[in-house]
């Protein structure tokens, strides 16, 4: 267990090393069903994921949770407290949480996540939850690492309809309502099912209408444990029927892809700004265009004819 | 473009709730640039022994008010030696009399700070003693 973990931070470090292993262990990924939750900052995901794994675990399911925080841009610290909802499950061999910043690296974040995902599924996780702050591109390019997507809303905060602008709605294979106990819970479930009413059934992938879910006050186990089977089923029913239509594979692909754009990323784009950096040609660039010498654009492209040119 | 952060582990083991301190450790931590893990209150010496191998953290700082800290520091040190983690280092604070530091550093804890030590020392230990990724 502390090699893997051991070997998600070089990963997250960006350490060549590590990378190199993954091509060890790259075929023996893609058995875990990788499930993302995302939503609003305390929209009470960790809480719901501690009820999900709870109720893996009876089933007899091996589990991995990676939890996503922010860094913060100033200090390039993070506080990472998503644990502080899992605890006990801590001591549960068959429970492994991993909690990782966000680093704001350009596209690094989700190549962290990824390179993670796999670690765990070659660990054996029958299923990899992923938690995420939903609120930008970042965690949108997260969700391509998984089979599917539960996005999170709660009543009384306008945060609905929000979301759904800023484009959540098209990643979204399951809505949960969460914290019913508050009210603008039933407002809420209209909002989102005239929605979906809206939306073209063309825009259902395969005929998948993302169902909403309203979980129940998670501070009153009986009801809160019956939403949290209904979410787990239905987790399982929606991977059904990926599997049913084929649909895996286009989710795979998606994610194929997404892993290859960000490895290069890593492998061209970093290598090329860790030269220019060195080189001082970086600053003379920023210079340039802090004086409208030149603009972003025309540098961007001059760079790459001239790489191009090179390999020609 | 590799990058090494150090990795910290705050926790409160034993039974009081006053976790302020531990928060406000937490925030000064990641304002001095570590990704820190908090798991807050009630915390076993299991629990956080086996969060600090699944989180791969380099240093576990205990805090403890109740007094519970003769026990509580050795036996998380105890845990983490025994599943094969000696390289993580253990440092506690709270209120711990002067009369039991030394059984504490015997029992491999590798620093004590008491109320009075400011957060700036703390973060300067840190920054001298452990190193990310030993
Ligand atoms: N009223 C109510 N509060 C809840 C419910 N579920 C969670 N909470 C509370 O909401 C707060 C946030 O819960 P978390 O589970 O940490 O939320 P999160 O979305 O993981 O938060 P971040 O990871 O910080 O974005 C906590 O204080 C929970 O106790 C619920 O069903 N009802
Ligand atoms: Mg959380």
């Amino acid at each position: 267990m502390r090699t893997a973990s051991r070997l998600i931070r070089c990963l997250e470090d960006g350490e060549e090393d590590a990378r190199s292993a993954m091509k060890y262990l790259f075929p023996f990924t893609g058995r875990a069903h990788v499930v993302g939750i995302t939503g609003s900052p305390g929209a009470g995901k960790s809480t719901l994921l501690d009820g999900l794994v709870e109720s893996r675990r009876k089933i007899g399911n091996n589990i991995g949770v990676l939890a996503v925080d922010p860094t913060s841009p100033f200090t390039g610290g993070a506080i990472l407290g998503d644990r502080i909802r899992m605890q006990r499950h801590a001591e549960d061999p068959g429970v492994f949480v991993r909690s990782l910043a966000t680093r704001g690296a350009l596209g690094g974040l989700s190549k962290a996540v990824g390179d993670a995902v796999h670690i765990m599924d070659v660990m054996g996780k029958d299923m990899i939850f992923v938690e995420t702050v939903g609120t930008g591109q970042q965690e949108i390019d997260i969700i391509n690492h998984s089979h599917t997507v539960v996005v999170v809303l709660i009543p009384g905060m306008g945060d609905g309809i929000q979301a759904i602008k800023a484009g959540i709605m098209e990643i979204a294979d399951i809505f949960v309502i969460n914290k019913a106990d508050r009210p603008g819970t039933s407002k809420l479930h209209r909002e989102l099912k005239a929605l979906l009413d809206l939306a073209a059934p063309t825009s259902f992938h395969n005929g998948w209408r993302p169902p909403i879910i309203q979980v129940e006050d998670a501070f009153k186990p009986e009801p809160f444990g019956k939403s949290i089977q209904e979410l787990s089923d239905t987790i399982d029913k929606h991977y059904q029927s990926l599997q049913e239509h084929e649909c895996l594979r286009s989710r795979l692909h998606r994610k194929a892809e997404t892993e290859l754009k960000e490895a290069m990323q890593v492998c061209i784009m970093d290598t090329i700004f860790e030269g220019l950096i060195s080189s001082g040609e970086e600053e003379m660039m920023i210079n340039e265009i802090l004086n409208k010498k030149s603009d972003p654009y025309s540098l961007a492209k001059g760079m790459a004819e001239r790489l191009l040119k090179k390999h020609h | 473009m590799s990058v090494k952060k150090l990795r910290v582990m705050v926790a409160k083991p034993g039974l009081d709730g006053h976790d302020r301190g531990a928060r406000v450790l937490a925030r000064c931590f990641r304002d001095a640039g570590f990704e820190v893990i908090y798991t807050g209150c009630h915390q076993t010496p299991e629990q956080i022994a086996a969060g600090a191998l699944q989180e791969d953290v380099d240093v576990v700082g205990l805090s403890c008010l109740s007094g519970a800290h003769r026990y509580l520091f050795p036996e998380v040190k105890r845990l983490l030696v025994e599943r094969g983690a000696d390289d993580i280092q253990v440092v506690g604070g709270g209120i711990i009399p002067e009369q039991d530091f030394q059984a504490l550093r015997d029992a491999g804890i590798a620093e004590i700070f008491t109320p009075g030590t400011t957060l700036d020392s703390i973060v300067e230990w840190f920054n001298t003693h452990v190193q990310p990724r030993r």
